[in-house]
């Protein structure tokens, strides 16, 4: 390989966060540069196959937030023209991305996640508005969270404290996607954490601790001033492990690859709940994956030219797919308009209500995960429920304090 | 490239976020002006932005007179000059306002760098944080980001089809005086209004200034769009009927390019004193080279009869969205301007123009929601459509995808029942300009 690798960044798009993945783009192309990296920022756009073929670049990077970049769709894209990539492929991206399904996975691999129920727009109208939101409060209880199944950057996302407001909340979810995905608000402490592979194996970096003036909303999350952060995170060594654990736990059962974010909360009783994973994370001036290197004392170019350098030397290659433990039904997780996802076998589908998933559940026999009612409210994996053949014993001993 | 924070502690990711003034706190940028990003792409169409089309303009010609204006005049065109602007301009802006009336001396103009700087000025000698500004419902939504960020409060007064209603205009100020509020100006685009698209009659004209007269109230006089009428000759400016109570503020923006950021401002010799002083504590001069580019275009250019050309092309535009709106949104309402840039549409009941931006932008259609142009959060029931600058052809399809998106948010707003929503107004969303 050669010593300067010409890298391609993609970065644009046409998703509503086409903004921040500008953002990410340049700030990521700056930080490469400076290491002495050849790199070409690119949009998403009708020359950028042709430019890909004409340029050959060694390594391209997307860094496209929301649909296309983060669904899959343009990494396969990159398979088929055989080029390298740095991130997860085409099929996990998938899954990663519609938040419903990762949060069964995630369940699946032991992690709690907050209860939630998946609901297409079609449905109020067939049952009723009013029917079904009765039923959601009556369940879940206030507060609640309104989101777009698929999407990001908190856009179209509500913390419903009032059931007056869930009307509106639907509404503005329902602007992004035809799926959301309404989910039982756990308070406490919300940190994120991010993973990568590298040459000397997968490691999660420091959580990063979010505290938020009002909402973290989109406004919190790309203007310096609303939000705070602590990295590491105000936790104990014990439970910083075990963010820790748990987010190369969901990155290894969601089948990732070479970085990730997943958002956590750890609640009042020291509970942590997994809320959903990044394959694409942010990596503007504000995004916290980032910040997560500079609190390791780590240079943005230094560790981004070592990422780069692994991808291409193959050493952050993620585990044998042999060993992948999620199976995904392409054609119907791939499209955005179906509203039920299956991730194996037609074992994981989603209801209106869940229910609590069998924890006996190995993280990789996803086909013994009657995800059908998905419902995390429980201390979902003992140690020793957890047996899987492909988490490392740091994750196990995490899984404790779950 | 290090972290300066040391474990534990945390960041706002600003070391000087306890530094900016309180008025900075409240300016953001917000999802709606993200969602914008995806407006400049060739997939969406934008009936967001008040761009002109210059795609008609003699770039050849104004090329050859600008390479000629460094060569020959260089050492001039490209040193500081006059905070006031320069005199040769200023006599040539002269010429462009006779065509409405507007009789002044070259010592009244003050050449700013587009009218928007002419408006930050104005809104800097005359405000006083908690001071009134009062402003049609809507309003320019780049007038409303100035008067916040000098903390100004505005009062709006609803305008009709001949433009601002005087008797509710003198209603208001009677209120405001009764509650010992200061009013310092009264804003107004009198002429294809911005966003609403109407012009305030010649009779209301009158009225209005009688009224700001009786209330001692200055009326700021906003006429980027004045000779751009389709079927009549210019109406006369306020400030060609009062000299002293109106500072007109003008661009050539709108009639030629805005690249060049050239505007000015025409005010009673006191306030134009102040202005000069206050241009110069802000920039000290405007752009030289771009003052002498516009003299050299309107020295050796026919420019009136350019914007006659422009006038056509709009107009035709302007069918062309009427027709397309006609067609595909017989459920809405709208005007039908005789000029300017824009429409303003009245969205089908229960229809939040904010809320729905983010289906237009995934139906690759971007508009201007009407929230942008109200400073008490209201007008969500309206949007801004912009007709200068996408051609007939793709004004007519942004429309067509504009109705499918609607008919999908009214799908969604009658299964949920709810109302357009009050924005949040505790901060200033401070608009792009492609926005405004």
């Amino acid at each position: 390989m050669s010593t300067t690798p010409h890298v391609v960044i993609l970065a644009g798009g046409l998703s509503h966060e086409r903004d921040v993945s500008l953002r990410s783009g340049r700030r990521v192309a700056e930080a490469l540069r400076s290491a002495g990296v050849r790199v070409d920022l690119s949009d998403v756009d009708a020359g950028l196959i042709p430019r890909l073929q004409q340029t050959k670049p060694d390594l391209v990077w997307p860094l496209l937030h929301g649909a296309s970049g983060e669904d899959g769709s343009l990494r396969d894209i990159l398979e088929l023209l055989d080029i390298p990539y740095l991130g997860t492929r085409p099929r996990e991206s998938r899954v990663a991305w519609n938040k419903p399904v990762a949060k069964a996975v995630a369940t699946a691999a032991g992690l709690n996640t907050p209860a939630y129920v998946t609901l297409p727009q079609s449905l109020f109208r067939e049952l009723g508005a009013k029917s079904v939101m009765d039923a959601v409060v009556s369940k879940f209880g206030l507060p609640l969270v309104v989101k777009p199944a698929r999407g990001g950057s908190a856009l179209g996302v509500t913390v419903v404290e009032d059931a007056a407001r869930l009307p509106q909340a639907f509404v503005d979810c329902f602007a992004y996607s035809e799926l959301a995905l309404i989910e039982k608000a756990v308070v406490g402490t919300e940190v994120a954490v991010s993973v990568v592979e590298t040459a000397s194996g997968i490691q999660a970096l420091p959580p990063v601790e979010i505290v938020s003036d009002g909402p973290y909303d989109y406004d919190a999350r790309y203007n310096p001033g609303r939000a705070q952060y602590f990295t590491p995170a105000r936790l104990s060594d014990e439970l910083t492990a075990a963010v820790q654990d748990a987010a190369i736990a969901a990155h290894r059962a969601l089948g990732l690859r070479h970085i990730s974010r997943t958002d956590l909360i750890i609640d009042d009783s020291g509970v942590i709940w997994f809320l959903e994973v990044n394959v694409a994370p942010g990596m503007t001036e504000t995004s916290l994956l980032p910040q997560s290197i500079l609190a390791s004392g780590e240079h943005l170019s230094d560790v981004y030219l070592s990422w780069v350098h692994a991808v291409l030397d193959g050493e952050a290659e993620s585990a044998p797919t042999d060993n992948k433990p999620v199976v995904v039904s392409d054609e119907v997780v791939g499209d955005e308009v179906v509203t039920d996802a299956i991730v194996t076998d037609a074992v994981v589908e989603e209801s209106i209500l869940g229910e609590a998933p069998d924890v006996e559940a190995t993280v990789v026999d996803v086909t013994a995960v009657d995800v059908t009612a998905v419902d995390g409210s429980q201390p979902a994996a003992e140690p020793n429920a957890s047996t899987s053949n492909t988490a490392p014993e740091d994750y196990m001993r995490g899984s404790e304090l779950f | 490239m290090t972290s300066n924070t040391p474990p534990g502690k945390g960041t706002r990711l600003d070391p000087w976020f306890g530094s900016y003034a309180q008025r900075a706190h409240k300016m953001r940028a917000s999802e709606v002006r993200a969602l914008f990003a995806v407006a400049s792409r060739p997939e969406v169409v934008s009936l967001a932005g008040g761009m002109p089309n210059l795609a008609d303009l003699p770039l050849d010609d104004i090329a050859e007179l600008t390479a000629k204006v460094i060569a020959t005049e260089g050492m001039t065109a490209l040193q500081y000059g006059s905070g006031q602007g320069r005199p040769e301009l200023r006599e040539l802006i002269l010429e462009v306002m006779k065509l409405e009336g507007i009789d002044a001396h070259p010592d009244d103009v003050v050449v700013t760098t587009g009218s928007q700087q002419a408006l930050d000025l104005v809104t800097r000698i005359f405000i006083n944080p908690g001071d009134v500004i009062v402003a049609e419902a809507p309003s320019y939504v780049g007038a409303l980001s100035v008067f916040r960020s000098y903390e100004a409060e505005v009062e709006h007064v609803r305008l009709d089809a001949d433009g601002l209603v005087p008797e509710e205009l003198d209603e208001t100020l009677t209120r405001l005086a009764a509650e010992g509020r200061t009013v310092k100006f009264l804003y107004t685009i009198p002429n294809f209004h911005n966003p609403a698209g109407v012009t305030l009659s010649l009779e209301r004209r009158h009225q209005i200034i009688e009224i700001c007269k009786r209330h001692h109230v200055v009326i700021v006089e906003d006429n980027p769009y004045g000779l751009l009428g389709f079927d009549r000759e210019p109406m006369p400016a306020m400030r060609s009927f009062e000299d002293e109570g109106v500072i007109y503020l003008g661009s050539f923006s709108k009639t030629f390019a805005p690249g060049y950021r050239v505007g000015w401002a025409v005010a009673p010799h006191a306030v134009r004193e102040k202005l000069v002083l206050a241009q110069e504590s802000a920039i000290l001069s405007p752009s030289h080279a771009s003052q002498m580019a516009i003299e050299a275009y309107l020295s050796n250019h026919d420019w009136k009869q350019q914007i006659v050309d422009f006038r056509v092309m709009y107009k035709s535009r302007r069918d062309a969205m009427i027709s397309a709106l006609s067609e595909y949104l017989p459920d809405a309402q709208w005007n039908v301007p005789d000029g300017g840039f824009y429409v303003w549409v009245k969205l089908p009941p229960g229809l939040d123009s904010k809320t729905m931006l983010p289906r237009a932008v995934t139906g690759r259609v971007a508009y201007t929601p009407g929230t942008a142009f109200f400073y008490d959060g209201t007008g969500a029931d309206h949007m801004r459509l912009s007709f200068c600058y996408p051609n007939e052809a793709t004004i007519r399809e942004g429309v067509r995808r504009l109705a499918a998106v609607i008919s999908a948010e009214q799908e969604s707003v009658e299964i949920f029942g709810t109302t357009p929503q009050l924005d949040d107004v505790t901060d200033i969303d401070v608009p792009g300009p492609d926005i405004a």
